[in-house]
């Protein structure tokens, strides 16, 4: 009997040890900083709203989980050539970059804001009143498309790579309002003296999502999955909570 | 236009006749950039190379410090301190210089200058310190001031010497342009970001824009190479 109890138990290890192998490398790329999305905190370290939901989706998954940090413009093509596995640095869901990566189901999504000095005071869905302003997105997201679309010929758009850049062309005057992403520039613009909310945030697009290669199927279920799971059982909220007053789940 | 490249045209999403003019006025924008920082940092040059070869060290000192600090830094540091500096100088706003500075092509183009500048002035310093020293002397013996030995000897001489370093000067600054994009000016390098952004077709966009800097670089290359010719006809051998 005893012989047996340990011939199971070795049995059990084994299995055991065979599923630790079988835990699955992941790589996961963020584009830091966007706060309050992903950034590193004040000792260095990689925090934020999607760096703890990537956290808790990789614990569900039971997988094992590295986080790459990769610039914007690179993002998609650094998936393609597997410098990583999965992008989670709010990526809007678009049928553009539908056709190169693949997607998870939303797990988010905010509104683009209107932000600008305490001396801006025109209608900005007055196109009149807009003509000739110098209007600030950051390149390649839903807000560029949105203002492009929307007012191209009418303001005067100025693209930037990163938020802060465009924050600072903000502050130094050389741009009389930005279009952005709403956490972002109630983190980035709002916490500076003599900037306001200067617009109606604007509904955008199908919301953020994990992006893939588009072979990756069998892992888009899993994560589809995982999400679904946190969405459920109240990890989500508990995150979302911790970084936002407001609603951005989907 | 042959039907093959009216049916490639059709076919593809990225260029389009739309994304061809971004390309286009991308192009405009560079030559426009690099042409004006290259005349204007030249007309600079030539001064600053001859107080840099005068010996009293309280005239070719500064334009010494000027060059090591232009030459010693890279010019996206640059073109940072000039574009977000001059924003951050308190109450440039209600001044005039604003209406200037406040477009981001006068602050590149005031980067590119002074750092196009310093390396031509080194380049121009070398040839005139290289000068055969009979040649000066053969000047002297003639009578002429310094005035007119600089104007009819030095720099001709000089010029001959710095043409081919100066070519190169002029195609590092066109591939150096590309970095005008970071202060959202939309040249060849920026239009193909906006493009790229917009397919995520990072080929495409790239090389095509690639494609454009080298059409660029062979026209800049086939006119100095006229340019050496005339300048270097007397080193020809008679029958050559």
């Amino acid at each position: 009997m005893k012989k047996m109890i340990f011939a199971a138990s070795c049995a059990l290890a084994l299995i055991a040890g065979g599923a630790q192998a079988q835990e699955r490398d992941l790589r996961i790329a963020f584009d830091v900083p966007y706060e309050p999305f992903e950034y590193k905190d004040e000792n260095g370290e990689l925090t934020g709203f999607e760096v703890e939901l990537a956290e808790a989706m990789c614990e569900e998954m039971n997988a094992n989980c590295e986080f790459v940090i990769q610039a914007w413009d690179g993002m998609i093509p650094g998936l393609l050539a597997r410098k990583f596995d999965l992008i989670m640095s709010s990526m809007s869901i678009t049928p553009e970059r539908a056709e190169r990566v693949l997607f998870s189901e939303p797990y988010y999504n905010t509104p683009g804001g209107w932000f600008g000095p305490e001396s801006f005071n025109s209608d900005v869905t007055d196109m009149d009143a807009m003509e000739g302003k110098t209007v600030g997105v950051q390149r390649g997201t839903t807000m560029d498309t949105y203002v492009t679309e929307n007012m191209g010929g009418i303001v005067n758009i100025k693209r930037y790579t990163t938020a802060d850049d465009m924050v600072l062309d903000l502050e130094g005057q050389r741009l009389d309002v930005v279009f952005v992403d709403y956490p972002v520039g109630e983190q980035t613009v709002l916490t500076k003296e003599g900037f306001k909310e200067v617009g109606e945030p604007v509904k955008l697009g199908q919301g953020v999502g994990v992006a893939m290669r588009q072979r990756d199927t069998e892992l888009a279920e899993e994560v589809n999955a995982a999400l679904r799971t946190l969405k459920e059982d109240g990890t989500y909220d508990t995150i979302m909570q911790k970084y936002f007053a407001y609603d951005i789940k989907m | 236009m042959p039907d093959f490249i009216a049916e490639w045209l059709n076919q593809n999403e990225i260029f389009t006749a739309m994304t061809i003019m971004e390309y286009w006025d991308g192009m405009v924008t560079t030559v426009h950039l690099v042409f004006l920082s290259l005349v204007i940092g030249l007309l600079v040059a030539v001064p600053l190379a001859i107080l840099r070869t005068v010996r009293n060290p309280f005239v070719s000192g500064p334009v010494w410090l000027y060059t090591y600090l232009f030459r010693g830094t890279p010019l996206l540091i640059q073109l940072y301190i000039i574009y977000y500096g001059l924003a951050q100088i308190e109450g440039i706003q209600e001044t005039f210089w604003w209406e200037i500075f406040r477009e981001p092509f006068y602050p590149a183009l005031l980067a590119f200058t002074l750092n196009t500048a310093a390396y031509t002035t080194e380049i121009i310093r070398g040839a005139i310190i290289s000068t055969p020293n009979g040649e000066i002397e053969a000047a002297k013996a003639y009578g002429m001031n310094w005035f007119m030995r600089m104007r009819r000897i030095v720099l001709p001489s000089a010029a001959r010497r710095a043409v081919q370093a100066y070519s190169n000067e002029v195609i590092f600054m066109l591939h150096a342009s590309a970095i005008a994009s970071v202060v959202t000016i939309v040249d060849l390098t920026g239009a193909a970001r906006n493009i790229y952004s917009r397919f995520y077709a990072p080929f495409d966009a790239f090389i095509f824009v690639a494609l454009c800097y080298m059409a660029l670089t062979f026209i800049l290359v086939f006119a100095f190479r006229k340019l050496e010719t005339h300048l270097l006809k007397h080193q020809r051998p008679v029958n050559g």
